[in-house]
C-alpha cells in the first residue's frame, strides 16, 4: 500500500494526542468501575455536562474553558458525593447493585442527556480559546494545539491523581477499598466515607474531561454515548483500576482510531472503539496486563 | 390456570381489544395501540433476561433494529408476508443474542451490560455504512393501502402485533412456571450456588438471551411497514432501550404481569403526552420515573400492590 | 481399590500469591475426613478447585475414576460431588422447599436413567426436610431462618443432589455448643448412609468427634495427614496451628 511518510507520522501524532485525551476521559471510570466496582455508565453523560458548563462560562464570561472547569470542580465533587450517597443507601447496602444499580445509572445517563437536549437543543456548540486553531509545526510533524493542550492537561491530571492515590493516606485507603475492607477498618477508616470521596473524585474529573472535550470538538448532547464504548474499552483493557494500564490502553485506542479514520474514513470511527470493547471483553477481560 | 386456559383467556381479551378498536374506527387508535403493544412485547422480552436472570441488556434497540432491518433487507430483495418476516427476524435476533452471550456471559453481569451497549453502536455503524438497506439516508418501505377482509393496512399491523404480544406473554408466563424459570431464578439469586446445585448456568443464560433477543427482533420486524420510512437513528433510538428497561422496572420484574403493567402505564402515558407535550419532555418523564422507581419502589407497581394487599390481610 | 477422590499435585496462584502448593490427597469411599488449617491456609481454595468454582493451573483432580479438570462446577455436581458454602448461600427468592427442589430438578433428574415425577420430587423434598428437621419451615423463605437453620438448609441442599462425596465448608461457624453437636450428629448420620464426607472446620471439638482422619493445611501446603489423635500431637501442627 502506498502510505506517505507524512501521513503516517501525523496519524501517529494525532493518535497519541487523542489517546492522551482519552486517558482523562477514562480516569473517572477507572476509579468508579475499576477500583470501587460501581458500574457508572452515566460517566460520559457527566462529561458532556462538564462540556456544556465550560461552554456557558466561556460564552458568557469569556473564561478559558479549562480554567472554567477547575472553578466548577467542587460542584462536580458535591454532585458525585450526593450520587454515591443515594447509590449506597438504595442499592449497595441492600446488595441490589447488579440489576437496580445499573438501571439507576442508565436512568441518570438518560435524564442528563434529555435535559441537555431540552436546554441546548441538538445543535453543535463550541468554545473560543487562543489555542484553538493554531498548530505547532516541527518539520513534517504537525501538533494542533487544539489537541496538544488537552493532551498535556490530561497527562497532568493523570499524574496528579496517580501521586495522590499512591502517596496520601486517603489515596492509599481508596486503593485498599477494592482489596481489603477489613484492613481498611483496622486503619480506622470508614469504608463508606472512603468510597464516597473516591466516587466524588471520579465525577470531579468529568468536569475537566468535559472542558477538554469541547476544546477538541464541537459537541451536542448525544456525543456522550460514543464515549461509553471508549471509556469502558480503555478501562477494561487497562486492567480495571490500574492507572498506568489505563494510560497505555488509552494511547492504543487513540492510535487505532486515528489510523482508522485516516485510512478508512470517519464514519467507521464509532464502531472501532465499541468493536475494540467487544473484542476486549471476549478475549482479554482481565486486561492487557492481566493474568 | 394451565397454559392452555391462559392462552385462551388472552386470546379472548385480545379479540375484545381488537373489536373495541374497530368499533371506535379511528386510525389513530390503531397507530397508538400498535406502539403500546410493541412496548409490551419489548418489555416482556427484556424481562425474560433482565428480570428472571438478573442480566441487564442495554441494547434492546439493537435487537429491535435487527428485526426492523431484516424486514428492510427482504423488502429490497424479495418482499415476504409480515408473519414470515417476524419469524425470520426472531431467528436472526436470537442468533445474534446467542453470539454476543457466548462472548460475554461467562463474565460478570456488569460486563455483559456494557457489551450490550457496545453492540448497539457497532450494529448501528454497520447499518449506516450498508447501502443495500439504505445506509445513513434511510430506507422507504411503502406499505400497501389495504389488505383483504381487514381493510386498512394499519388494522393488519395492529393484529399482527396483538398476536405477538399474546405469544410473548404466554411464553414468559410458561417459562416462569417451568424448570427453566427455576433455573433462571437461581442465576438471579446466586450464580455460584446455582452451579453447585447442578444448574448449567451458562447454557440457561444463553437460552434466556436468545429468547429475549428473538422477541425484541420480532417486535421490530413489522416496524418499517408501520413507520414507512426507516432511518438508523429511529430504529436504534435510545427511547427503545430506555423504555424496555423502564417498563419492567416500573411495573415489577419478578413476574410476567410487571412488564405488562409497566408497558401499559408508561406506553399509554407517552401516547397521551406526545400529543400534548414534546417527545423530549416525554422521555425525560420516563427517565425520571425509572430512577425514582428503582430507588423508592424496588419491586415496581406490582410490588407496591402486593405490599398493600398483604398489609390489609394482616 | 482406588480412592473416590484423588487430588494429585494441585496448585493455585493468585497473582504472585501461592494459595495452594502441590496438594496430594486421596479419599477412599465412605471415609469421614476433617480438613483443618489456620485462616488463609488454602482450605477453601482447595474446596473451590475440587468443586470447579476455581480452576487449578497445575495438578489433577480425579473423582470416581473420572478426570475433572476442565469440567464446570455443575458437571461436577452431576458427577456426584456436592458442597455447602462457608457462608450459607440460599436462593433468597425461593421457599425452603423450592431451594431443595433445584438440585433435585437440575442434578438428580439430569442423571441418565432417573426421572422423578412431580409427586416423587415433593416426597424427596419432604424427606430431606425431615432429615434436617426443617419440615415445619418448608414454605418459609431463607430470610425467616435462624443461623443454625440456614446451615441445615445449606447441607440439605447439598444432600438433595444425591452426592457420593459431600464437602462441608465450615458448616458450624457461629453456632452454639448444642447446635454444633446437632450438626455433627447429622453429618455422621449422612455418612452412615454411605456418603463420604470432608469437613472443613475450626471448632476442634467438632472436628475431633467427627473425623476418622485429619488433614492439616498450612500456607497452601499439606503438613500432616493421619489419625486425628496422632496428627494433633505432631510438633509441626502444634507450632503452626494449635500452638498459637
Amino acid at each position: 500500500m502506498d502510505i506517505s511518510y507524512d501521513l503516517f507520522i501525523n496519524a501517529v501524532i494525532a493518535g497519541l494526542l487523542l489517546g492522551g485525551f482519552y486517558a482523562a476521559v477514562t480516569i473517572g471510570v477507572s476509579i468508579s468501575f475499576g477500583i470501587l466496582d460501581i458500574v457508572n455508565i452515566a460517566h460520559p453523560a457527566f462529561i458532556i455536562l462538564g462540556s456544556y458548563i465550560a461552554y456557558i462560562l466561556n460564552t458568557t464570561f469569556g473564561l478559558d474553558p479549562i480554567l472554567a472547569s477547575l472553578i466548577v470542580l467542587p460542584l462536580f465533587y458535591a454532585l458525585g458525593s450526593a450520587i454515591y450517597q443515594v447509590y449506597y443507601q438504595s442499592f449497595e447496602r441492600r446488595g441490589q447493585e447488579a440489576l437496580r444499580g445499573l438501571a439507576f445509572f442508565f436512568g441518570l445517563l438518560f435524564i442528563t442527556e434529555v435535559l441537555l437536549i431540552l436546554v441546548f437543543g441538538v445543535d453543535y456548540r463550541y468554545v473560543e480559546a487562543a489555542y484553538i486553531g493554531p498548530s505547532l509545526r516541527l518539520g513534517v510533524m504537525d501538533f494542533p494545539l487544539r489537541m496538544l493542550v488537552p493532551c498535556l492537561v490530561s497527562l497532568a491530571l493523570f499524574g496528579a491523581l496517580h501521586v495522590y492515590l499512591s502517596r496520601t493516606f486517603i489515596g492509599r485507603a481508596i486503593a485498599a477499598v477494592s482489596q481489603d475492607q477489613l484492613a481498611l477498618q483496622l486503619m480506622a477508616a470508614d469504608p463508606i466515607r472512603i468510597k464516597r470521596i473516591a466516587f466524588a473524585m471520579s465525577i470531579a474529573t468529568a468536569s475537566i474531561a468535559g472542558a477538554l472535550l469541547i476544546v477538541i470538538q464541537p459537541i451536542e448532547p448525544s456525543v456522550g454515548r460514543e464515549y461509553i464504548g471508549r471509556v469502558f474499552a480503555i478501562c477494561v483493557l487497562g486492567g480495571l483500576g490500574s492507572l498506568p494500564g489505563t494510560l497505555v490502553a488509552a494511547m492504543l485506542l487513540g492510535l487505532f482510531e486515528s489510523f482508522t479514520s485516516t485510512f478508512y474514513g470517519p464514519s467507521w470511527a464509532p464502531a472501532v472503539s465499541f468493536g475494540f470493547l467487544l473484542l476486549t471483553l471476549a478475549f482479554r477481560p482481565a486486561g492487557l496486563f492481566g493474568r | 390456570m394451565s397454559t392452555f386456559k391462559f392462552s385462551l383467556v388472552l386470546l379472548a381479551v385480545g379479540a375484545l381489544v381488537f373489536a373495541a378498536a374497530r368499533y371506535v374506527g379511528n386510525d389513530y387508535v390503531f397507530f397508538a395501540g400498535y406502539t403500546v403493544l410493541q412496548f409490551i412485547v419489548l418489555a416482556t422480552a427484556w424481562n425474560i433476561l433482565g428480570g428472571y436472570t438478573g442480566y441487564v441488556n442495554f441494547g434492546s434497540a439493537a435487537f429491535f433494529a435487527v428485526g426492523a432491518y431484516t424486514t428492510v433487507f427482504f423488502h429490497n430483495l424479495y418482499p415476504l408476508p409480515i408473519p414470515l418476516l417476524v419469524v425470520i427476524a426472531g431467528i436472526v435476533a436470537g442468533v445474534i443474542g446467542i453470539g454476543m452471550g457466548y462472548l460475554t456471559l461467562r463474565l460478570r453481569g456488569a460486563f455483559f451490560a456494557i457489551a450490550t451497549l457496545a453492540l448497539a453502536v457497532v450494529l448501528q455503524t454497520l447499518v449506516v455504512n450498508w447501502d443495500f438497506v439504505g445506509g445513513s439516508r434511510g430506507a422507504y418501505v411503502i406499505r400497501p393501502e389495504s389488505v383483504p377482509i381487514l381493510g386498512n393496512y394499519i388494522n393488519y399491523l395492529f393484529l399482527v402485533m396483538l398476536l405477538l404480544t399474546i405469544i410473548a406473554l404466554v411464553v414468559a408466563r410458561t417459562i416462569e412456571r417451568s424448570q427453566l424459570g427455576y433455573g433462571f431464578a437461581t442465576i438471579r439469586d446466586d450464580e455460584q450456588a446455582a452451579e453447585a446445585s447442578g444448574v448449567p448456568t451458562l447454557k440457561l443464560k444463553l437460552i434466556a438471551t436468545a429468547i429475549s433477543g428473538a422477541f425484541m427482533g420480532m417486535a421490530g420486524a413489522p416496524f418499517p411497514y408501520y413507520i414507512g420510512y426507516l432511518e438508523p437513528s429511529s430504529a436504534f433510538g435510545l427511547a427503545y432501550a430506555v423504555n424496555s428497561i423502564a417498563m419492567p422496572m416500573i411495573g415489577g420484574t419478578t413476574s410476567w404481569i410487571g412488564p405488562l403493567v409497566g408497558a401499559l402505564v408508561l406506553g399509554i402515558t407517552q401516547q397521551v403526552a406526545t400529543v400534548t407535550i414534546s417527545s423530549a419532555v416525554n422521555l425525560l418523564i420516563v427517565g425520571v420515573l425509572l430512577v425514582v422507581f428503582v430507588v423508592v419502589a424496588p419491586n415496581g407497581i406490582v410490588g407496591l400492590i402486593q405490599d398493600r394487599l398483604r398489609a390489609r390481610s394482616k | 481399590m482406588t480412592a473416590l477422590l484423588e487430588v494429585t499435585g494441585v496448585g493455585k496462584r493468585f497473582g504472585g500469591f501461592v494459595a495452594l502448593d502441590g496438594i496430594n490427597l486421596s479419599v477412599p469411599a465412605g471415609e469421614r475426613i476433617g480438613l483443618i488449617g489456620p485462616n488463609g491456609s488454602g482450605k477453601s481454595t482447595l474446596v473451590n478447585c475440587i468443586c470447579g468454582t476455581l480452576t487449578n493451573e497445575v495438578g489433577q483432580v480425579t473423582f470416581d475414576g473420572k478426570h475433572l479438570n476442565g469440567l464446570s462446577a455443575h458437571a461436577r455436581t452431576h458427577a456426584g460431588l456436592a458442597r455447602s458454602f462457608q457462608l450459607p448461600r440460599p436462593f433468597a427468592s425461593m421457599s425452603v422447599a423450592d431451594n431443595l427442589r433445584v438440585p433435585l430438578m437440575f442434578t438428580v433428574n439430569a442423571r441418565p436413567g432417573t426421572h422423578l415425577s412431580a409427586a416423587e420430587l415433593d416426597a424427596r423434598c419432604a424427606e430431606l426436610l425431615t432429615l434436617v428437621a426443617l419440615d415445619h419451615k418448608a414454605h418459609r423463605f431463607p430470610r425467616d431462618l435462624t443461623q443454625v437453620e440456614m446451615r441445615k438448609l445449606e447441607l440439605a441442599r447439598a444432600m438433595a443432589a444425591d452426592p457420593k462425596l459431600l464437602i462441608a465448608d465450615e458448616a458450624m461457624a457461629g453456632l452454639s455448643n448444642s447446635e454444633v453437636t446437632d450438626i455433627v450428629a447429622l453429618l455422621i448420620r449422612l455418612n452412615e448412609r454411605g456418603i463420604t464426607i470432608i469437613l472443613i472446620e475450626h471448632i476442634m471439638r467438632a472436628v475431633m468427634s467427627f473425623s476418622q482422619r485429619l488433614v492439616v493445611l498450612v500456607s497452601g501446603k499439606k503438613i500432616a495427614d493421619g489419625k486425628p489423635e496422632d496428627v494433633i500431637r505432631e510438633p509441626e501442627v502444634e507450632r503452626a496451628y494449635l500452638g498459637q
